[in-house]
């Protein structure tokens, strides 16, 4: 039995959990907790916002896929963490956030610094706490932790009031820490089933979501694909769980996905769902997503099940369970199995199909709709032309984190991302200012790594102050600016489908953001268009230390393919017959 | 050339057991934990998915650790997903449907208030 306070019990809980590094910034409701940290084994990241924090946190947590805790005290310490939040939710980001609340006495007296973060964090958690006595913490700490990584991951809120955190606890033995608690089991007859109908389709497709990802279902994915001899198809949350180099992988669909894939999809006659949610960005219009499929959904949420499409098959569970038994009832070749009934009455797409004909419509497709870059002799700073060069100087286990933008679309269009967490982006919620504190906790939780963050004009500075964090930590983060001085993405939208009415998308002023990261104490470059922009982007690339590299881009270059919102797939915007102009416009500042 | 498009008629009833569709209006039932908070959760889902909610009753269990709830959910073509999204809540153990109940029951309750 050992007395202790609730500050200290709570420092204790998250050891025994195994945090050993937190983001955050102190205020005066959760002082005590910070008190306790004092001389404690974790490490504390002190972010210059708690938005910062958030992110911080969100970067530890994807890049290895356990709960990661950021800390804020009440009122507009919990108000700032709130987007970090809601983006972890969006994305299924196992997160923690601890605040610190005003003492019970004065909750509901609008109490300095209070406000009611419990019902501000209610929407946007997978499960949110108000704890009300220090014996509460015994049970709400490791809970929270089991909440956050079982099942379909996501954000857990503790709001700790003050009182609570000064209060003594006589404490026997402690609680076990929160685990992840496996989902059940699958039953067999629908894995019976998806493999009867997977063998028996003529143009079956794998649609790959981030599930696979949190899953580690990566690999288990690929080999399905393989065979069935079937193409594979991504969302932006699962880029890396094939190898861009894989031969049946077809990249990304949707919005800004590749023209080929988008048709493709409209050949399918199953879809096999893993882990995505057939979101409106990845779908198009959802009525005219796939028209001619079947669709098979394993999800370990339920609810995403027949949510925006009906669905034929539904699989709850953990997605690499389902697929491992799933491969055992499917032969080693499976494809060249040719069970395949003929079709009565059928024609065109409705045709029996062998499955390397199938595959060879894909790759047709593919090779057929490439991304439109000019060579990089004449554009080096094409952006295309950029991405594929930064690949080219780092490592295949490089993380990348992206802000939200063009610059984040041709990251995911032309990046050759090998393998899972390799990509860290704000999907569901979009959210700018996500990728300077992300690729922080990405290098934290991922010592010896490279990290690079591909960011705007735009974007950088909506969580700038976070440079003084990362000078401070002094990490292995290379940040590109993509700089072409507008909203990139709202300037192109207006362009072309507000009748090329620009309205608040430009800067008039952009700041000289080389010297602005030499004044957070990181080294900054700017690329001269007029010199050698590729040898000096590599000098700046191969030097240690964290570094800003401004790059002036075309302001007139646009993210192609994309479907205009609310558009069918199918009506994919394509560049050459949109941007004529261009094509011989190569001029840089 | 598909089978049919259908969550109603899958086979696949363990994996699938709220496949059902019935007409509406529908009274549910939760059993729930009892704490502060819990119908904020309940009533902030309907809200912020833009679910029907009609009407609700709610009243302690036992030793007051669980509540019952009983919802009047009307007119609503996406049944499936908001039991579905119910089931999801950490705070609620349990979603039924009360076949026996509809609207009327809700109704009584007012009325037999005297005059």
């Amino acid at each position: 039995m050992k007395t202790t306070t609730g500050a200290a019990l709570l420092r204790t809980l998250l050891e025994r959990q195994g945090i050993h590094t937190l983001a955050g910034i102190p205020g005066g409701a959760i002082l005590p907790f910070y008190d306790a940290l004092h001389g404690s084994s974790i490490r504390h990241i002190l972010a210059r916002h708690e938005q910062g924090a958030g992110f911080i946190a969100q970067g530890m947590a994807r890049a290895t896929g356990r709960a990661a805790v950021c800390v804020a005290t009440s009122g507009p310490g919990a108000t700032n963490l709130l987007t970090a939040i809601a983006d972890a939710r969006l994305d299924s980001v196992p997160l923690v956030a601890l605040t610190g609340q005003v003492p019970q006495a004065l909750i509901g007296t609008d109490a300095f610094q209070e406000v009611d973060t419990y019902g501000l964090t209610l929407p946007i958690t997978k499960h949110n706490f108000l704890v009300r006595s220090v014996a509460e913490l015994l049970e709400t700490v490791p809970l929270a932790f089991q909440l956050a990584e079982s099942g379909r991951p996501g954000p857990v809120a503790i709001d700790v009031p003050k009182d609570v955190l000064n209060a003594s606890i006589t404490v026997g033995a402690l609680p076990e820490p929160g685990r992840v608690q496996p989902p059940p089991r699958c039953a067999d007859a629908p894995i019976d089933e998806l493999a009867a109908r997977l063998r028996a389709a003529h143009r079956p497709i794998l649609y790959l979501g981030g599930g696979v990802i949190g899953a580690n279902a990566s690999a288990l994915a690929r080999e399905l694909s393989r065979r069935l001899d079937a193409p594979v198809v991504s969302t932006l949350m699962a880029l890396g769980a094939m190898p861009d180099d894989d031969e049946r992988f077809m990249g990304m669909l949707g919005m800004h996905g590749n023209k080929g894939t988008n048709l493709l999809l409209q050949e399918c006659d199953l879809l096999f769902a893993i882990g995505a949610r057939f979101d409106d960005r990845a779908t198009g219009k959802a009525a005219e997503f796939c028209p001619r499929a079947t669709i098979a959904h394993l999800d370990i949420d339920r609810a995403e099940v027949g949510k925006i499409k009906s669905t034929a098959l539904a699989l709850i569970g953990d997605a690499a369970d389902i697929l491992r038994r799933l491969l055992d009832r499917l032969g080693s070749d499976e494809h060249q199995r040719v069970e395949r009934r003929p079709l009565a009455g059928a024609r065109g797409y409705d045709t029996p199909m062998s499955r390397p004909a199938w595959r060879a419509r894909a790759t047709m497709l593919r090779d057929a709709h490439p991304l439109h870059c000019p060579p990089r002799a004449e554009d080096p700073l094409h952006p295309l032309n950029l991405i594929g060069f930064l690949s080219e100087q780092l490592p295949a286990d490089a993380i990348i984190t992206t802000d939200v933008g063009q610059h984040q679309m041709w990251v995911a269009q032309a990046y050759p991302f090998r393998q899972p967490r390799t990509l860290l982006t704000s999907g569901g919620l979009g959210t700018m200012g996500f990728g300077v504190p992300a690729a922080i906790g990405a290098a934290l939780a991922c010592p010896g790594r490279r990290v690079a963050c591909v960011s705007g004009d735009g974007s950088i500075l909506m969580n700038l102050q976070e440079l003084a964090t990362l000078a401070e930590l002094d990490l292995p983060v290379a940040i590109l600016l993509f700089n072409n001085a507008h909203l990139g993405l709202v300037r192109q939208q207006q362009e072309l489908f507000y009748g090329g009415r620009y309205s608040a998308s430009r800067f008039d002023r952009t700041p000289d953001f080389a010297a602005i990261a030499r004044g957070f104490g990181l080294r900054g470059v700017r690329l001269d268009p007029g010199g050698d922009p590729l040898a000096d982007l590599a000098d700046a690339l191969a030097q240690p230390g964290p570094c800003l590299i401004d790059i002036p881009i075309h302001d007139q270059t646009n993210v192609y393919p994309m479907v205009p919102p609310g558009a069918a797939n199918h009506q994919t915007l394509t560049a050459p017959e949109l941007e004529p102009a261009l094509a011989t416009s190569s001029s840089h500042d | 050339m598909t089978e049919p498009l259908s969550t109603a008629s899958s086979p696949n009833v363990e994996c699938n057991p709220i496949g059902y569709t019935r007409p509406a209006p529908t009274v549910l039932e939760l059993r729930v934990r009892n704490h502060p908070g819990t119908m904020s959760h309940i009533t902030g889902l309907f809200a912020r998915r833009a679910f029907n909610l009609d009407a609700i009753v709610c009243a302690p269990e036992g030793g007051g650790e669980t509540s019952r709830m009983l919802l009047l959910v009307a007119d609503e073509p996406r049944l499936e997903q908001v039991e579905r999204q119910l089931a999801k809540l950490h705070d609620v153990l349990s979603v039924d449907v009360r076949v026996d109940l509809g609207p009327a029951f809700f109704t009584r309750l007012f009325a037999a208030k005297p005059a």
